[in-house]
């Protein structure tokens, strides 16, 4: 094997990306990249959240142009506008997240956008049937028909539904974005034993994904990116582990979002081996009255889900919490917010921002109760409170009757914030509160948090920017796949240490859930 | 003039001012049209729809709807009767006590499969509808109750005047100004707006959704049982049949008066000048001439032309009413 991998040195690579930069307004997403992927090769693309490899990817299918540098097709140079521009030249991406039309069955899902037709303009079912069980044939598929519909398929058995649409399309170069964050053990196996036979049919695969053990059961050779940059690259056989991650993590500076005090408080959120069917398990830590208590792991390691559970919207099968020393048990998100929790939640146009409302009415939508003190609202104490909150945030909107959905990511963020600021509440929990939000707002929600704990509030910060938790929080929860993997304090603790135990290097599980 | 230019850019002042100048140019075509009467009639004829778009709005606005509504009338409206019919004797009070409470227990009754089971609304009222329709054909026996079955203060309230003006278009001013204040300057209000704008976001925020949901059917419906006495009482008949297809007025008032179909937009005042406008025209018709054979089709073409103006004034501002589904 390793002969023919040298023989593929010499000739030209299906693709290869030089020098690749992609500025968004105030961000660098990618500064300088390269990277080959050759026929019958499985690369491997490495590197934390925010790293750059969706960026990388949305240029090599055509979804965004690069600022500069070049992609070269067996040589040549191409550009693509568009998504079909990039199935039309033989390049396929598989999403970690299927979109598939969940009512259609499997052919019509892959045949979707070009159907073969009969000679009058009908469609041809029996023949696109064919192909579809030839494609499925060739995949060694048994366990699913052409004519199964989509919704009663695995995450996993849609993936390979996307493998088969790829085909359809006879690309040669083979995207698949995280393909195994949601397969279990077995699932990931028989996945790989296609991608193994795609590769021997002389596809070229760019694999992404977060574990250790996929890149090495799988990958040929591998490319790390780090903050947009590239960070490193050769064959996986000669390197191990530790020799990814500090390639993936190895930053040299490290920022200090804020000056530390050293005292902690009294215990103020204690939770007590919390367990959930099926997201998270085992789960117990203590949250300290001004204290910034960091939540990292990969995404799907079950963060939300617990931030959920805490803040009543899920509930937990066994386990317990307490707050300010009582016993604590939200059955609904209206005991949280009167028990002093506020939740600032992920999806911040869908769960966080009421769009077609004002700034001054969502800022001050979690505070009426305070404001009216009655049952009729009060337009002056509403317009002074709200203006406080958005003078507070930095809020850039030309009125407080400016409708919200017509504000940048980042401010619609800050009326998000806002609104909770209003109700003073004992614990913030912040689920990735800069994500999608330029660096001027990030920093802003940073001093933000700052100001936070320095006022006494404590706040769980969930995020997936590893220098934004070890900047921001006095300890680190490390999560995996559900389970918590470590408990460090950020001061003892250092990038490598996090990433290693995120991404499942060390592990040390053994969890005693009833449920 | 911040005033007046607000005015002209409101959804509502917009349609003061349609409203107004179709107004004004029926009574240049023809003069008769511009008397008190007339405002005095399209006031009375009105009132319920007023009343009906106003409650319809708050349940638009929160991403329901409720087909309900005109087979409440109905029914509490025979409800009211037959106790009129049966026990002439009793006080008017309690004939639209008992009206007015029927209404509130169809209106539970549409909460609880909305608000609490959360079933989609239109299936609900869909279904609903037919049933409370059939119940009174049962209530009846298929019979009508007619103007003489009905005792003389019975039919009398809804037309009887004060301040000038009938107890029915009173009723329809004062409770469309309650309506009003109740949506824009109470708690309550405010988070009806929110939660049709994001209900994931209330739940964030710790609105319980749920029982303000259920308030909301609730209210529409005890609206919907008071509409079916004044109803009966001022047509002077009560049928199976009566207000048959109002629902989608009341819809279409709401739309006219730039209500979102999706939710989270609108006004009660936008809805009640909807409801108007539909009145005047209904008034305006026989005056200019039109046949009747062709007055439903020339509403009918005023609703389109609205929701057009609709569409098509929100998108410039960046925001549409009826959103297209990606």
């Amino acid at each position: 094997m390793s002969q023919v991998l040298v023989d593929q040195e010499t000739t030209t690579p299906l693709l290869e990306v030089k020098d690749i930069t992609k500025e968004f307004p105030g961000v660098r997403a990618l500064d300088g990249v390269r990277l080959k992927i050759r026929e019958g090769e499985v690369l491997a693309l490495l590197g934390e959240n925010g790293a750059g490899k969706s960026t990388l990817v949305k240029i090599l299918t055509g979804v965004y142009q690069p600022t500069s540098g070049q992609v070269f097709r067996n040589g040549r140079p191409v550009s693509y506008t568009s998504a079909q521009q990039a199935w039309a030249d033989g390049i396929a991406a598989i999403h970690q997240e299927t979109i598939a039309f969940s009512e259609l069955s499997v052919t019509e899902n892959i045949f979707m956008g070009h159907p073969i037709t009969k000679k009058g303009g009908l469609l041809d079912w029996k023949r696109m049937n064919e192909e579809t069980q030839a494609l499925l044939d060739r995949l060694g598929i048994t366990d699913f028909i052409p004519q199964t519909l989509l919704k009663d398929l695995s995450v996993a058995q849609k993936h390979l539904v996307e493998v088969a649409k790829a085909l359809s399309h006879d690309v040669s170069i083979l995207i698949m974005d995280e393909p195994t964050a949601a397969l279990s053990q077995k699932e990931v196996e028989e996945l790989f034993v296609i991608v193994r036979k795609l590769r021997d049919e002389g596809k070229g695969i760019l694999f992404i994904s977060h574990r250790f053990d996929d890149i090495f059961s799988i990958a040929d050779t591998f490319v790390v990116f780090r903050d947009g940059d590239f960070a490193g690259e050769g064959r996986i056989q000669g390197v191990d582990e530790d020799d990814l991650v500090r390639m993936m993590a190895g930053r040299s500076v490290e920022k200090e979002y804020r000056s530390r005090k050293t005292e902690a408080g009294e215990p103020v959120l204690v939770v007590d081996s919390l367990c959930h069917p099926t997201e998270f398990k085992d789960i117990s830590f203590e949250l300290r009255r001004g204290e910034v208590l960091g939540f990292y792991g990969l995404v799907g390691s079950g963060r939300s889900e617990l931030m959920h559970v805490i803040f009543g919207l899920n509930k937990a099968c066994s386990g317990s919490m307490t707050l300010n020393g009582a016993p604590y048990q939200p059955g609904k998100p209206e005991d949280a917010v009167s028990n002093g929790l506020a939740y600032v939640p992920e999806d911040r146009q869908d769960c966080g921002a009421i769009l077609p409302m004002t700034v001054g009415e969502n800022i001050t939508l979690a505070s009426l109760s305070k404001i009216t003190g009655g049952l009729r609202l009060k337009p002056e104490k509403e317009n002074e409170f709200a203006r406080r909150y958005a003078s507070l945030l930095k809020l850039k909107a030309h009125s407080l009757d400016q409708i919200v959905g017509t504000l940048s990511g980042g401010n619609q963020q800050k009326v998000v914030i806002g609104k909770w600021l209003g109700v003073d509440p004992d614990v913030i929990i912040l689920d990735e509160p800069t994500k999608g939000i330029d660096v001027g707002a990030k920093a802003m929600v940073h001093s933000f948090v700052a100001e936070l704990v320095d006022s006494g509030m404590s706040v769980i910060l969930v995020s997936s920017e590893l220098p934004e938790v070890l900047g921001l929080a006095d300890r680190i929860v490390v999560m995996r796949e559900g389970l918590m993997c470590a408990t460090l304090q950020t001061g003892d603790t250092n990038q490598e240490e996090v990433v290693a135990l995120a991404t499942g290097l060390k592990t040390k599980q053994d969890s005693s859930c009833p449920c | 003039m911040p005033m007046l230019n607000k005015l002209i850019r409101s959804r509502e002042g917009q349609l003061v001012i349609f409203t107004a100048v179709f107004f004004l140019a029926v009574g240049i075509v023809s003069p008769t049209f511009l008397s008190f009467q007339t405002v005095d009639s399209i006031l009375t004829d009105s009132a319920i729809l007023m009343i009906m778009a106003s409650v319809q709005m708050m349940i638009i606005l929160t991403r329901g709807i409720d087909l309900t509504l005109a087979a409440n009338i109905a029914l509490s409206g025979m409800v009211a009767a037959l106790i009129g019919m049966y026990w002439p004797e009793t006080p008017l009070f309690l004939v639209i006590g008992a009206a007015v409470a029927s209404g509130l227990l169809l209106g539970v009754l549409n909460a609880v499969f909305i608000a609490l089971l959360g079933i989609p609304a239109i299936v609900v009222s869909l279904g609903a509808m037919t049933v409370y329709r059939g119940m009174v054909f049962v209530l009846s026996g298929g019979q009508w109750v007619n103007s003489q079955e009905m005792s003389a203060a019975f039919q009398a309230f809804p037309l009887n005047r004060m301040f000038g003006l009938t107890n029915l278009a009173v009723i329809g001013i004062v409770l469309t100004i309650l309506f009003m204040i109740l949506m824009r300057h109470t708690r309550f209000g405010r988070e009806l707006y929110a939660i049709g704008g994001n209900p994931a976001a209330t739940d964030y925020v710790g609105i319980n959704t749920k029982a303000r949901l259920f308030a909301v059917y609730v209210l529409a419906g005890t609206a919907g049982g008071l509409c079916g006495y004044l109803w009966v009482a001022r047509f002077a008949i009560a049928y199976t049949e009566i207000a048959l297809g109002f629902e989608l007025l009341t819809v279409a008032a709401c739309v006219i008066g730039g209500v979102g179909i999706a939710g989270g937009t609108g006004s009660v005042l936008g809805a009640a000048l909807g409801a108007l406008f539909l009145g005047v025209l209904q008034n305006a018709l026989p005056v200019m001439g039109i046949s009747p054979f062709w007055q439903m089709a020339v509403s009918g073409l005023a609703i389109l032309a609205a929701v057009i103006v609709n569409s098509r004034g929100r998108r410039k501002r960046g925001q549409q009413i009826l959103r297209v589904s990606n």
